[in-house]
């Protein structure tokens, strides 16, 4: 664990650089986590981002990259294009969710 | 008298039920399984097949004569699960009540879930060894394969036996260069996975074996499409692996019947039972374990195994009235076949990763090390799977809580791996 600013707040980030807790996320960190891994958030990545943090906040846990695509209806394909580095691995990070199981 | 209904009468199932079995009296539990067939194969053993070293009738027996007298079993398509109404429904129309539901029905093979893959080539130059079909198809064409470029291909990261596929590749190559034409044939090894397996200290282990075999690793490649006609997979980032012939494990769903049943499971139809009392949160009289459960837990026979006493444990104190104090802590143990007549196994939990050492104890088989030993093991575990695991026997040493003593934990705590994954 790490302690890091993000959007003027200090917050605990663990080794790959998730949020320690959930709780103190905002959309403003999100840009910033984004730009960390390389991703300028459109709308379409807000979707997916916004959709992820429902999930979790639903379920307990945020979905992989197939039960992402089934469930938001976004093609594993265009998942790919929007978040290159691995999608579920890479939306949950910008969406301060712990890291799906079963992702890399 | 109570009704407890079995889902699925494989690995994970017949333990649960004949355990049941003897911990409630005839007169308070009538218990049920239900499954499609009556042909329980042991799928460890479909590693062999390819090899023409197992076929697939001499790892097959009946379901139903792996049961405790007093349990009973229905052959039936489950259809749905009535999780209000308390009732599964069949295929066939029939309607089966129940008091308390286990789901052990295990995962099914996705393979139309990747692009091409069951198009032109599939079955020809194509194969998976993860279904008894798909092993006996490869056996011929391994049997003919004296050149060119065999590619072992996980196609998905959620996959039962993550170690599986490795355990192919080694075999492969001990099995071409036995044939004298090794060196007329590259092997390449393409995952999704940054490195060869999934935690550090194995997967450098493993990469390191890989690389002194002459297997190229071609990691982080989560594949998009495999086009047969052509020979070539492709990646979602464009990146491309050709190959004469193509063994891959598709990616998994849970059982079909869960994406039918409102509120038991997810899209893909995975359960999320809770991870130490695998119970159906806001169903206490509903349980899943095994190859079914979306725990992150590896998808793994000894995992199905260690969960059934589990389940067993909480389902009769929840049958009693008492509240279910068991609980499963992750634990994992896998024997992987290396060929050249060794093997290496590793033992692990939700917290504590593969470490070497030994199993169970300070005097017991090697972990993570090349080993004779290891190999015997492997081959020693088909006998104690019929004849003590299934029948829900306990063998000394080996239990749901995964053994501390015998590791090298201070690897925990080694500047190397201190953090975690790097
Ligand atoms: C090639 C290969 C090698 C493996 N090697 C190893 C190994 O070395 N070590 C290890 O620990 N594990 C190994 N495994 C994994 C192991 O076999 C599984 O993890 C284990 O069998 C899971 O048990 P389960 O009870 O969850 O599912 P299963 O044993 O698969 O049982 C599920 C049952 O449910 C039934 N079913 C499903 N849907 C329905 C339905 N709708 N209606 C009626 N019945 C249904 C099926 O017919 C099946 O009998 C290997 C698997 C493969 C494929």
């Amino acid at each position: 664990m790490t302690t890091s600013t993000l959007a003027g707040v200090a917050v605990e980030r663990d080794a790959e650089g998730f949020l320690a807790d959930p709780s103190l996320w905002s959309e403003a960190m999100a840009t910033e986590i984004a730009r960390e891994e390389g991703v300028e958030l459109t709308p379409r990545h807000w979707e997916v981002v916004r959709f992820m943090r429902h999930a979790y906040e639903t379920t307990g846990a945020g979905p992989n990259v197939r039960l992402l695509a089934k469930t938001s209806g976004v093609s594993v394909r265009e998942l790919y294009a929007l978040f290159p580095r691995g999608p579920a691995k890479t939306a949950a990070k910008i969406a301060g969710i712990p890291k799906p199981h079963g992702c890399i | 008298m109570r009704r407890i209904l079995i889902l699925g009468t494989g690995t994970g199932g017949t333990p649960v039920a004949n355990r049941l079995r003897r911990a409630l009296a005839p007169d308070d539990a009538s218990i049920v399984c239900v499954d499609r067939d009556d042909d329980h194969l042991y799928q460890p053993g479909l590693l062999y097949v390819p090899f023409g070293r197992r076929t697939l009738p001499s790892l097959t027996r009946s379901r139903r004569a792996q049961l405790h007298h007093g349990v009973d079993f229905v052959l039936g398509e489950v259809d749905a699960v009535d999780l209000e109404g308390r009732a599964v429904r069949l295929a066939d129309g029939t309607s089966l009540d129940y008091d308390y539901l286990v789901v052990a029905a295990g995962a099914s093979l996705a393979p139309d879930e990747t692009e091409g893959l069951t198009g032109p080539g599939w079955m020809e130059r194509v194969f998976t060894f993860y279904s008894a079909e798909g092993a006996a198809a490869l056996a011929d064409a391994f049997a003919a394969f004296n050149g060119g470029r065999l590619v072992v291909a996980v196609l998905d990261t959620l996959i039962k036996c993550p170690v599986a596929p490795l355990e192919f590749t080694f075999l492969a190559e001990d099995a071409l260069r036995r044939r004298g034409v090794r060196d007329h044939v590259e092997i390449t090894y393409v995952t999704p996975l940054d490195g060869a397996f999934t935690q550090p200290i194995a997967s450098a282990r493993l990469g390191g074996l890989l690389a002194e075999r002459g297997v190229e690793l071609v990691s982080s490649f989560p594949t998009a499409s495999v086009d047969g006609a052509a020979g070539r997979i492709e990646s979602y980032d464009g990146r491309r692996v050709a190959f004469d012939l193509a063994v891959v494990v598709p990616a998994h769903d849970g059982p079909g019947f869960v994406t039918r049943s409102p509120g038991l499971g997810d899209a893909l139809g995975f359960i999320p039972v809770d991870e130490s009392t695998l119970q159906l949160p806001g169903h206490p009289e509903v349980f899943a374990l095994g190859d079914a459960t979306g725990l992150s837990t590896s998808k793994a026979g000894s995992v199905a195994h260690f969960e059934s006493e589990v389940v067993v444990e909480n389902l009769v104190a929840t049958f009693d009235g008492r509240p279910p104090l068991a609980r499963f802590d992750g634990h994992t143990n896998c024997f992987l076949e290396l060929g050249h007549g060794e093997a290496l196994l590793i033992d692990f939990n939700r917290d504590v990763e593969p470490l070497p050492g030994h199993y169970p104890g300070p005097v017991g088989l090697p972990l993570l090390a090349p080993s004779r030993l290891d190999h015997l093991g492997k081959l020693a575990f088909e006998s104690l799977y019929w004849h003590a695991l299934l029948p829900g026997h306990s063998i000394p040493g080996v239990a749901s809580p995964m053994p501390t003593r015998g590791k090298r934990l201070s690897m925990l705590r080694h500047p190397a791996y201190a953090g975690g994954p790097t």
